[in-house]
């Protein structure tokens, strides 16, 4: 399969990709690893006029600490976020969620900025930010904006992103030591979660439970009210109403919701 | 078109394509380097695993545009002076595949493994070769191509890190 054609065109700089995507607006794409991006438009499911790269822009990858947080350049690749010391020491959910991305091949390519911005309510990133209480840094022609993760998210595959913004980077807090769980269940290795589950410190995200990572509300404030993590647990799902396909159906992710998040905040991996 | 400026198995490429050209295809189709297949073309299978700047990516979803000004290795490119790569080697001395379609990519995709972990255990090697995908072999010899040839870039016997059990791979 081969993408439309497209006309396309290296930014110099961050300015320079906001520069282009306002006169573009709609009709562009920001191109960093591609490996949302390209898969959907071989399948013509996405057909920009205007792809801008700014997988080359090296200002906008790698990670350093600030006062109380970690900043993570959004086009940092999945495969040194998982492998960065500074993150497994300060931000370990964040490094292990990044090596629950696709395969190595995947990780090599795929960026933070760009599995945020496509939104898949089913990925790792999105739902390990929501989990850490993270936030997103925002460029554009009107300014710099930071937006927390839980208002970034607005839909299937939607966020606030405007179409002559860019996201530079990803905050989350630094968190050395704070016990964390991890769950991601799927059928066959490199899927996408049939339902996952992220958990640190009271706060519960769930991936593929709604159209974005969601907060597993109901059974957080269980846990804030002294309940146990399988009472808390039993409540992972309240509110929810997730789709349905042929991996399974909505009760049965309801189920595995309360499973998984039970093991979650039992702090276990897998 | 748009000019880019690559390396592609340590020889400087230089061509006009369209950007909507796709690593795989500038591969095959302009340079001729067939190595790498088109499987799933859907980033799933890894039949198109090249090396890009020493990492293992899926160049049917990689355009060619985005390759330039860094340097490409593709199965060809792994052999020198008629000696056939450890890898290679271990895969024709282990029977590493059946009816070869994933083989340049598992070859490449287990290069890349082995130079950021020279010493795998089998689970890592399993693990590491997640995105190849092999109808015929059920993987067995695969791996146990993979830890042979770890085992004989660094001259044999026991690694540290090496779990001992891994050497006996069953089929």
């Amino acid at each position: 399969m081969i993408p439309a054609q497209f006309e396309y065109v290296a930014a110099q700089s961050p300015a320079h990709a906001i520069e282009l995507l306002t006169e573009h607006g709609d009709d562009a794409k920001l191109l960093a690893g591609g490996h949302s991006l390209l898969p959907m438009m071989k399948l013509r499911l996405a057909q920009p006029e205007v792809l801008i790269d700014i997988g080359e822009l090296d200002e906008l990858a790698g990670v350093t600490a600030d006062g109380d947080d970690l900043v993570v350049g959004a086009t940092t690749r999945h495969a040194a976020l998982a492998a960065s010391e500074l993150v497994r020491a300060e931000a370990p959910l964040l490094a292990y969620a990044a090596a629950q991305v696709g395969d190595p091949q995947i990780r090599h390519r795929g960026t933070i900025g760009g599995s945020l911005s496509h939104a898949d309510p089913a990925a790792d990133l999105p739902m390990a930010l929501v989990a850490l209480g993270g936030s997103v840094v925002i460029e554009g022609p009107r300014g710099s904006r930071t937006l927390a993760a839980d208002d970034f998210f607005e839909g299937y595959f939607e966020t606030a992103l405007q179409p002559d913004e860019l996201l530079t980077a990803v905050r989350v807090p630094r968190r050395p030591g704070v016990p964390w769980g991890y769950q991601k269940f799927v059928r066959r290795a490199n899927d996408w979660a049939i339902v996952g589950v992220a958990a640190l410190d009271g706060r519960i995200a769930l991936a593929n439970m709604g159209p974005t990572p969601l907060r597993a509300t109901a059974a957080e404030e269980a846990l804030a009210a002294g309940a146990s993590a399988a009472e808390a647990a039993a409540r992972a799902a309240d509110g929810t109403s997730p789709g349905e396909d042929i991996h399974a159906d909505r009760e049965y992710r309801r189920h595995l919701a309360r499973v998984l998040t039970r093991r979650a905040l039992q702090h276990e991996t897998g | 078109m748009t000019r880019i400026e690559l390396t592609v198995n340590d020889e400087k490429r230089s061509d006009d394509v369209e950007p909507r050209l796709l690593l795989v295809h500038y591969l095959r189709d302009v340079l001729g380097l067939r190595a790498a297949n088109v499987g799933c073309d859907t980033t799933s299978c890894g039949a198109c695993t090249v090396l890009l700047d020493g990492k293992s990516v899926k160049s049917c979803t990689v355009l060619a545009v985005q390759a330039a000004g860094h340097e490409v290795v593709t199965a060809e490119g792994l052999s020198s002076g008629g000696q056939l790569h450890p890898v290679q080697a271990a895969f024709r001395q282990e029977h590493g595949l059946q009816c070869g379609f994933c083989t340049p990519g598992m070859v490449m995709a287990a290069v890349g493994l082995l130079s950021e972990n020279p010493h795998p255990t089998e689970e890592q090697v399993r693990t590491g070769l997640e995105g190849n995908l092999c109808r015929c072999t059920g993987y067995h010899n695969i791996v146990r191509a993979v830890l042979a040839a770890a085992d004989a870039s660094s001259g044999g016997g026991d690694q540290p890190g090496r779990n001992p059990a891994s050497a006996e791979v069953t089929a």
